[in-house]
């Protein structure tokens, strides 16, 4: 497992080597002047390049991008432009936020999903399994926006349930986290059901029928249990999705996660943190997948850990 | 009007705090407040802060020698309790207040004063406010890193602070109210270093209770501020990361006091036709110009009658509809509330057939096509198209680029790049009342340079020249005449044409019922968006 | 019962997607008003947009123009921008693909080893960065979604490939001497088509949402010309006040995506079962 585990983080860090590079080299060639965006519109081109200096902003690309790694390979992100505060700061101060939501909307996700996909496939060919399978294509289909607004619009402007926006309670977290889950829950249900479609058909739970067990332990013992890998898949896709992915929900609803930090910064050419935002979103899209592979063991045992090609 | 500020200004030298407490009789004190805004509180240090959302709130936590009387362009002496200019207009001496303490405990004395100008304009701290400064004697050099410090800021004695300028300027008293003028503790800058901007210390009525980046921040009343009876409020939470739309729909739902941002286009007709919210909107004016920058070195805006032509055919009326007339027509770059503004002067009237003579006799008769830079944030997508419509109507098509705000700025400093640039979302709102502040660096030669502002790239040297003249005339007496002289420039500025002045802008504000204080706090042309110092709850 | 499910909604989708197509090429002559042209009277007098009516059957946007003909020229855009961006990302995938999983080799390698890097990419961030440093149009917006879905289509190549090479009829093949052009063309390619062809549908879908949520963004297709996402960004803060100007075309995006995911569905489950991938 050690073994496994030091293999793993070995290749982890070439993949956020690469990200690094390739998202640095993108902003290079990006048209804005950061320097002139910090020096403000009443600064002469003097000023603007003894700045541009100072940020080093005026070296080769291979000298940016060689200081900007030096200061990551002692965990510094710099600083950014705009706050001048470390971005490490900042990007902790927004990550509880993000992880919240994350977690939420899973929860959310994996609540409704199975909830549907059981009875989807126990009640298979039914006009019941065909409305859910109907609603889950919908929710796949819908983009966060439409659904955000229309949540929105819904329970916080009509029926005023909710707060329309805002973090901090409890019930600021229902309809980012509902918006995210409703949407997401149409993949795990139309997993959940063919996977337990194909359970059904085959032999040791015609054993396990025939030998008399009730049918919702042969349902949660047996049928969901081969169902568990591809959710636990799922979910690891899932942390790295909504840990930067969940851009327009965090702007619909102001919730200060990762995501909504980002969209800000790229607005104001915040390159340090835009860099950091994408290495943190990749480093959790890293860990989403290290959590699959390494659970999926435990799940189930004919899975051996080996290290990845 | 200069020349009232500054008779106004030595007058209530005698009478603050009466000055500032003017407007204090029926607030009752305390209570909290919330206050919600769209973009992050980037820093709230005074020398790096320029934007919308920390503007008044760098006001508000710091003191600056002078400032402006609540809801008015008024200069009033703040920290200093008096100041006395030289004859020739070189030296400017301030006296400053006894007994005025920093949030830390600390007395404000003179070499404070020294020290804040000094940090502002050193190339290390990297402040956009740092081209405000060069009239003060000895600043090149102390930019250039050939001095220490600067020679033209002397500290006579612990409450007495002397500046000599290079040259004389009438706007320095503005530019000493300025935000990058903030006096500010140097003990507590150097314990904090860069994250000065996040542990503020100041002066000012309010200090920092809390901040939870990209959340929301807390200032707590500040019980020694120096003025009685200020702030009124105990309390004020900004909560950040709330689109506009969001902070109207909580505010209707008593969720928050004011929204920062103003009321979106979409939601303004609904709630100004709502009786409901009757009392709820403060309309105010601002020193604003929305406008469209014609490139003069671009083909064919290097012809004057194609840029006259073009400012025929935009049809300002139906613009002004468009953004449901929270605006009005602008004929010239001036706002109307600023001295020097010419009421009489008429601008290139709506006028397509006569923009196609034009456009005939720079021999375009078939029109032409060019590009519109825009700010991809509403309204302004939207302004753009009813002028890419305007401009079809004369033949000429023009094709829209609506970019981010870095990218539109970056476009604009970019020799020869950007045809026309619509200033909406990155126009200019005046740093201080003065008609100077819209020259030099939007239409003066200085700003027409790779990486200026001035993006139509127009510079005329005999403009420029009496530009400078008028500023030199610092003396209060030539307030009149000065204002006349930058009049004439902006109404001879028109006949060249650079840009296509839209619109000025009203201000509205959107606040609870239960907030009270006399509505041009809440529009305060200085403060903006809203004097936080001096509002209350109604009682 | 189940497969008439399938094959009833699939021919509701196919007839969907047809009737769009349909209205998307001839959008001059069903759209009933110039997309862009703003009306007199297409505003109330203080500016508010107006509702549905018999003369706007959508209502008016904004700006007082039409928005059925808004909306019917936006299918022309998302239509385009899905065909183009989903083909060129096609394209991109089944090369990288193919080339990793048969070719093999260094470049087979490095082409796989950059695939799982880009698999670690943010996909939307990736995608508003691209955007940002590319002026965009049509185009521009096409190949930024391009660039970003690709990955997904080269990795479910590249297995397909794999494990079409390790079968017995290829191995055969090649022991009878076959060239491995010849093979790759005659017995590989063939059995990759249809895995291209659902990715082909389904990836539509993933097109049709990316494009609009970038153009939500004020980052997509630049206006005057309508594009379903762009629609909504330019209206959206009048959703509590005019919602239909946000809904209508909203629904149109979410049917527009639901049709084609069921048509890929479809495609599958007659072509090849064994695929099960969710897209990102």
């Amino acid at each position: 497992m050690a073994r496994y585990l030091a293999g793993r983080v070995g290749q982890a860090l070439l993949l956020l080597l690469g990200v690094s590079l390739i998202t640095f080299v993108l902003l290079y060639v990006m048209p804005a002047d950061p320097a002139r965006q910090i020096a403000g519109r009443s600064a002469t081109a003097e000023t603007v390049q003894v700045i541009r200096e100072q940020l080093g902003l005026d070296q080769p690309l291979h000298v940016q991008y060689g200081r900007y790694l030096s200061g990551l390979a002692q965990l510094d992100l710099g600083r950014s432009y705009a706050q001048k505060t470390e971005v490490s700061e900042i990007v902790a101060a927004r990550l509880p936020a993000s992880l919240l939501l994350m977690m939420a909307a899973i929860a959310c996700e994996l609540l409704m999903g199975v909830a549907i996909g059981v009875v989807a496939a126990v009640k298979r060919g039914s006009r019941l399994d065909n409305a859910s399978m109907v609603a889950s294509f919908v929710g796949v289909s819908t983009p966060q926006f439409v659904a955000a607004m229309l949540l929105l619009y819904v329970f916080a402007v009509r029926l005023d349930w909710f707060p329309v926006g805002g973090y901090g309670e409890a019930r600021h977290l229902v309809l980012p986290a509902l918006t995210l889950g409703l949407l997401g829950a149409g993949w795990y249900a139309r997993m959940v059901r063919s996977c337990l479609i194909d359970v059904f058909t085959q032999d040791y739970i015609r054993t396990a029928r025939a030998k008399g067990a009730p049918e919702w332990r042969v349902l949660l013992v047996h049928a969901l249990r081969n169902a568990l890998l591809p959710i636990v898949a799922m979910i690891g896709i899932d942390v790295g999705l909504f840990m930067s992915g969940a851009v327009v929900v965090e702007s619909v609803f102001g919730w200060p996660g990762i995501g909504q930090l980002a969209w800000q910064a790229i607005q104001q050419v915040d390159i340090p943190i835009i860099m950091g935002v994408t290495l943190v979103a990749a480093v959790a899209i890293i860990l989403g997948n290290l959590l699959a592979d390494v659970v999926a063991p435990f799940v189930d045992p004919r899975i051996k850990l080996r290290t990845a090609p | 009007m200069k020349r009232r500020i500054l008779i106004a200004a030595l007058a209530a030298a005698f009478a603050l705090p009466a000055a500032f407490s003017a407007s204090a009789e029926e607030g009752k004190p305390g209570g909290s407040i919330i206050v919600t805004y769209k973009d992050d509180i980037v820093t709230l240090d005074p020398a790096i802060g320029y934007d919308w959302v920390n503007w008044s709130m760098i006001k508000s936590i710091f003191s600056r020698l002078l400032d402006y009387k609540p809801g008015t362009t008024e200069l009033v002496p703040s920290l200093a309790e008096s100041y006395d200019i030289s004859k020739d207009g070189l030296t400017y001496t301030f006296k400053l207040r006894k007994g005025v303490k920093f949030h830390n405990g600390r007395e404000v004395v003179a070499q404070d004063v020294k020290y804040s100008f000094e940090r502002t304009n050193s190339p290390k701290t990297e402040s956009p406010g740092a081209g405000f400064y060069d009239q003060i004697a000895g600043m090149d050099a102390f930019k250039k890193g050939k001095a220490k410090e600067v020679k033209g800021i002397k500290v006579v004695d612990p409450a007495t602070i002397q500046f000599t300028l290079s040259r004389p300027d009438a706007t320095f008293l503005h530019i000493v109210a300025l935000n990058f003028s903030s006096v500010v503790p140097k003990e507590a800058v150097d314990k904090a270093g860069k994250d000065f901007g996040k542990k503020p210390v100041g002066s000012g009525a309010y200090t920092v209770a809390e901040w939870k980046l990209g959340q929301q921040l807390v200032f707590k009343k500040n019980p020694d501020y120096f003025v009685p009876g200020v702030p009124k409020l105990d309390q004020i939470t900004f909560q950040v990361g709330l689109e506009p739309m969001t902070a109207i729909l909580k505010l209707e739902k008593g969720e928050a006091d004011v929204a920062g941002d103003g009321i979106p286009p979409a939601k303004f007709l609904e709630i100004r036709n709502n009786p409901k919210y009757a009392g709820m909107i403060v309309e105010g004016g601002q020193l604003h110009t929305g406008y469209v920058t014609l490139n003069v070195q671009m083909k064919p805006f290097d012809d004057a009658r194609v840029r006259q032509a073009v400012n025929m055919a935009v049809n300002k009326e139906r613009i002004v509809k468009i953004i449901n007339n929270r605006a009005v027509p602008a004929t010239q770059p001036l706002p109307p509330s600023m001295p020097g503004y010419d009421k009489d002067f008429k601008g290139y009237a709506y006028d397509p057939a006569k923009a196609k003579e034009l456009l005939k006799e720079a021999g375009l008769e078939k029109g032409f096509k060019t590009t519109l830079y825009v700010f991809n944030v509403d309204p302004n997508p939207r302004i753009a198209q009813a002028i890419q419509q305007d401009l079809k109507e004369i033949g000429v098509e023009v094709a829209l680029k609506n970019l981010a705000q870095a990218n539109v700025i970056a476009a604009g400093g970019k020799p020869k790049t950007a045809p026309m640039i619509w200033s909406g979302g990155m126009a200019w709102i005046a740093d201080f009342p003065d008609p100077s502040n819209f020259y030099g660096p939007i239409l003066g030669c200085a700003g027409a340079t790779a990486g200026g502002w001035n993006w139509s790239w127009y510079c005329n040297k005999e403009l420029d020249k009496r530009a400078e003249a008028a500023d030199a005339m610092s003396d209060p007496a030539k307030a009149a005449e000065r204002a006349q002289a930058w009049k004439t420039v902006f109404t001879d500025i028109m006949k060249d044409a650079p840009w296509i002045p839209v619109f000025n802008e009203q201000r509205f504000t959107f606040r609870a019922k239960r907030l009270g204080g006399p509505d041009n706090l809440y529009v305060d042309p200085v403060r903006i968006p809203i004097n936080y110092d001096h509002i209350y709850i109604k009682g | 019962m189940k497969a008439l499910f399938s094959r009833k909604t699939a021919l509701a989708a196919a007839f969907f997607v047809l009737s769009v197509l349909v209205l998307a090429a001839g959008a001059s002559w069903f759209a009933p008003y110039s997309p862009e042209e703003t009306f007199f009277d297409g505003l109330t007098l203080e500016g508010a947009p107006l509702p549905p009516s018999a003369k706007y059957w959508f209502g008016t946007d904004l700006l007082g123009r039409d928005l059925f003909s808004r909306v019917i020229w936006g299918a022309q855009t998302s239509l385009v921008i899905g065909v183009v961006a989903n083909g060129v990302a096609l394209l991109i995938g089944t090369l990288v693909g193919v080339t990793a999983g048969y070719v093999r080799g260094f470049a087979g390698n490095a082409l796989m080893r950059f695939t799982d890097l880009m698999m670690c990419f943010p996909a939307l961030l990736l995608a508003i960065v691209l955007a940002a440093v590319f002026t965009p149009s049509l185009w521009i917006v096409a190949l930024v979604i391009a660039m970003v879905n690709w990955v997904q289509i080269a990795r479910v190549i590249y297995t397909q490939t794999v494990s079409l090479t390790e079968r017995e009829f290829i191995e055969a093949t090649r022991s009878l001497g076959a060239s491995r052009v010849r093979i790759l063309f005659r017995h590989v390619v063939p059995h990759l088509v249809p895995t291209i062809v659902v990715w082909g549908t389904l990836g539509i879908a993933t097109t049709v949402l990316l494009e609009a949520t970038l153009s939500y963004l004020g980052i997509g297709v630049q206006p005057p010309t309508p594009s379903w996402g762009n629609i909504i960004f330019e209206n959206q803060s009048y959703f509590t006040t005019a919602p239909w100007l946000v809904f209508i075309p909203g629904a149109t995006i979410v049917a527009m995506a639901v049709a084609f995911n069921l048509l890929g569905d479809a495609l599958r489950e007659a072509l090849d079962p064994t695929l099960r991938a969710r897209q990102a």
